[in-house]
């Protein structure tokens, strides 16, 4: 199925289809990423900008990284200590990096809905790469296509997201997108922060860590972000750890052959044993590794590049 | 006597007389008067009125007109003929302005303004406690003397019980109302939405509909305690609802108020992060916005008020979490109104316009919102069947924040008097 958007806003959006298409476009680059010269001219001739609002090192690192891949030329702005802080409203900032010729802009940022809002402004390409908790489509997009790769499809696996599930972008972008492929989808985590109406979107959301993790082909623990907690939602971190914490024995509970993936930055010793971190059954950085496939397939894909022009030209 | 002003041939609607014909209406010297001698019409100005309704001028009891300070969202000018654009003929202007108005030299200067500016009548109201920080109160007595029919604080709510028990007890002592806008913030939490569903998928921080339940029940118990009135603004919730429902049925002094937006509206509308649908309290789900309907129905809520509260298009166009709160609502309020309660059968025409006329007035003992002879002639002349869909550019408003852009609504003013004066004709605003 071609590709016709402009934009990569979120995966709540996207069809099964469209997401194949990401996933089938991902592969090509993965390819060539193993040749000795890991680059296209894809993109060559174009600007892209990444806007980061918030703070990002994997993600920011993986779109510029992505982006040189394809030849373009990539420049990163730390936006906490720029315009914005002089009062200037995002509309005009990102007016102005438009008329300064970006081909493309990857916006991070912690209001939900300012990556779509700038899609609506400009006529170029927006990527959003994190807006506040409500989407960060291209990390749901690498990790399912992580979880292609290891299970040949999603369709009838089962996986449990454990963590910080409401404020978590990550969380609702890989709900979406999960579901979508026909996976069986379990919130787990403190009821503070796992809430019910998750059940009304199709995901089975549970407080009892043993029983969602049972018979799980996969979980993904996400961080607890104190970053964007209005209040304390558990007592403390050591408390986290002891309920929801994933250790050797919890391991046990999943099937023999589960993968952990973690969207990072980990956090050792708190939502994860290290040593798990590091363990065979961790994907975690193969789920880094395919970010860059991933991200170069969305820039690609949303500059207007086919993905069969891709996979005919090997 | 003098010149006579004869509005011809309309359904003359008077809810507090219970008065609904075919008839005319006889205006001189400012005043609704009886028919006059034979003589007398054949020199009156006559208004053909034929096909429209005469309704009591409507009564706005919460707007923001941001003067003094924030006159680049609205000033009295542009506020008042907003308002008579929308059929409204008296407002009752919030005190969250800047500097808010916590003293009598800043009434004074509102009312100084509205001398000057306005063209409809105006009561402005005053801070609760000073700055409508929540911490001592305001000169209540010296606000009252200086012209405020009432006390607020504005779009804050006083967090703490006990400051609030003495701000009633206090204000009881003057007959003065407290107004309320009930939101209790350890739930609300910086919420910039309700919490449900829609929040839930947008990852938008969720304010409780408890939030506002809370503070409701704390204002039903502190009238009870005192026997002040208290006064509900923007009821948006069911629980809250009931709350205020089952204290009436008691007998305890407490009125409140409903929004158009909320009327209409559910927090779905915010799923394309539009801010024009950034309120507080918010848009709640679809049970609680029936629930607000079936509160007008019964009489639970008392009124229909706009809060009519403008932003540039400057500081709206920001992201969702950034938007200041608020819609302007006194140009489509008369027609959301007939569109929820009329048009769709819940009420008839004569219920539906005492919730904009005879009972917002009464509820702070203004003189106004009826068509009886001697009362002032404040009137408004509206097609209940005409169509029109209002567009960025259609407001008389400074500002144009308003979630009906581009929906259409049944039902246009056409003419609005005020005290025997023609002050909006057929779209146009007629400057004196």
């Amino acid at each position: 199925m071609p590709w016709f958007r402009k934009d990569l806003i979120s995966t709540e959006e996207l069809s099964p289809e469209e997401i194949q298409t990401v996933f089938k476009t991902t592969a090509a680059f993965k390819k060539i990423l193993n040749r000795k010269t890991a680059k296209t001219p894809s993109l060559r001739g174009k600007t892209v900008v990444n806007l980061f609002f918030e703070n990002s090192t994997r993600t920011r690192v993986a779109f510029e990284m992505a982006a040189t891949k394809l030849s373009a030329d990539v420049m990163s702005l730390d936006m906490k200590t720029s315009s914005t802080s002089k009062g200037e409203t995002l509309r005009d900032t990102v007016e102005n990096i438009h008329a300064l010729a970006a081909d493309m802009i990857v916006i991070r940022h912690s209001a939900p809905g300012s990556a779509a809002y700038i899609s609506k402004v400009l006529d170029i390409p927006v990527l959003n790469a994190g807006d506040g908790a409500h989407e960060h489509p291209t990390q749901a997009l690498l990790d399912c296509y992580t979880l292609q790769e290891k299970f040949g499809s999603l369709k009838g696996l089962k996986i449990a997201i454990l963590g910080d599930i409401l404020y978590s972008r990550v969380a609702r972008s890989n709900l979406w997108a999960m579901i979508k492929l026909g996976a069986e989808v379990t919130l787990v985590g403190p009821a503070t922060l796992v809430p019910r109406e998750f059940e009304q979107f199709g995901a089975t959301v549970s407080h009892d860590l043993k029983s969602a993790l049972a018979d799980k082909d996969a979980v993904m623990l996400l961080r607890i972000q104190h970053e964007r907690q209005n209040a304390s939602a558990f007592p403390s971190i050591t408390e986290y750890t002891r309920m929801f914490g994933l250790n050797k024995t919890r391991l046990s509970w999943l099937k023999e052959n589960a993968v952990i993936m973690h969207p990072g930055p980990i956090n050792r010793g708190v939502e994860i044993d290290s040593e798990l971190a590091d363990s065979p059954q961790s994907v975690i950085l193969e789920q880094v590794t395919n970010g860059l496939a991933t991200r170069m397939a969305c820039l690609y894909l949303c500059s207007g590049g086919k993905a069969e022009a891709l996979t005919g030209s090997q | 006597m003098s010149q006579v002003t004869w509005i011809k041939g309309s359904r003359v609607i008077d809810p507090k007389s219970e008065r609904d014909e075919i008839s005319d209406i006889f205006i001189s010297n400012g005043k609704i008067i009886d028919r006059p001698t034979r003589e007398t019409l054949a020199k009156a100005d006559t208004i053909d009125a034929t096909g429209l309704v005469a309704s009591p001028g409507l009564v706005d009891l919460h707007v923001h007109f941001r003067v003094p300070g924030e006159t680049h969202k609205e000033t009295i000018f542009s506020g008042t003929r907003s308002a008579a654009a929308g059929g409204f003929t008296s407002v009752v202007c919030m005190p969250n302005t800047s500097p808010p108005a916590d003293t009598a030299g800043t009434i004074q200067y509102i009312k100084d303004a509205v001398d000057r500016e306005s063209i409809v009548h105006v009561f402005p109201t005053a801070c609760i406690t000073v700055g409508s920080e929540g911490k001592r109160l305001a000169p209540t007595g010296s606000l009252r003397d200086a012209g405020a029919i009432a006390i607020s604080d504005g779009g804050k709510c006083l967090q703490n019980s006990g400051l609030m028990r003495r701000a009633v007890e206090y204000a009881n002592m003057f007959n003065m109302p407290v107004i309320d806008h009930c939101e209790d913030y350890s739930l609300s939490a910086n919420g910039v939405m309700n919490e449900g569903l829609v929040s839930t998928k947008l990852g938008l921080r969720g304010s409780p509909t408890e939030a506002e339940d809370i503070m409701v029940s704390r204002d039903v118990l502190m009238s009870a305690k005192t026997g002040a009135h208290i006064h509900i603004q923007h009821v948006s919730s069911k629980n809250a609802i009931y709350i205020i429902r089952r204290a009436k049925s008691r007998g305890v002094n407490i009125s409140a108020e409903a929004t158009p937006h909320h009327m209409c509206f559910s927090e779905d509308e915010v799923s394309e992060f539009n801010t024009n649908f950034k309120m507080n309290p918010p848009l709640r789900s679809e049970e609680d916005r029936l629930a607000i309907l079936e509160g007008l129905e019964d009489g639970t809520i008392d009124c229909i008020a706009s809060g009519h509260a403008p932003h540039t298009d400057y500081e709206k166009d920001v992201e969702f979490d950034y938007a200041p709160d608020g819609v302007i609502g006194l140009e489509t309020a008369l027609s959301a109104t007939l569109n929820q309660l009329y048009h769709s059968k819940r009420l008839d025409l004569p219920r539906t316009l005492s919730l904009l006329t005879y009972q917002p007035a009464q509820i702070f003992n203004l003189n106004k919102g009826t068509l009886e002879i001697g009362a002032d002639a404040d009137v408004t002349l509206f097609d209940p069947e005409c169509e029109w869909t209002p567009q960025s550019n259609s407001f008389q408003s400074k500002s144009s924040n308003s979630p009906w852009i581009n929906r259409t609504l049944k039902g246009k003013v056409i003419q609005t008097f005020v005290s025997g004066k023609l002050v909006f004709d057929k779209g146009n605003i007629l400057s004196s």
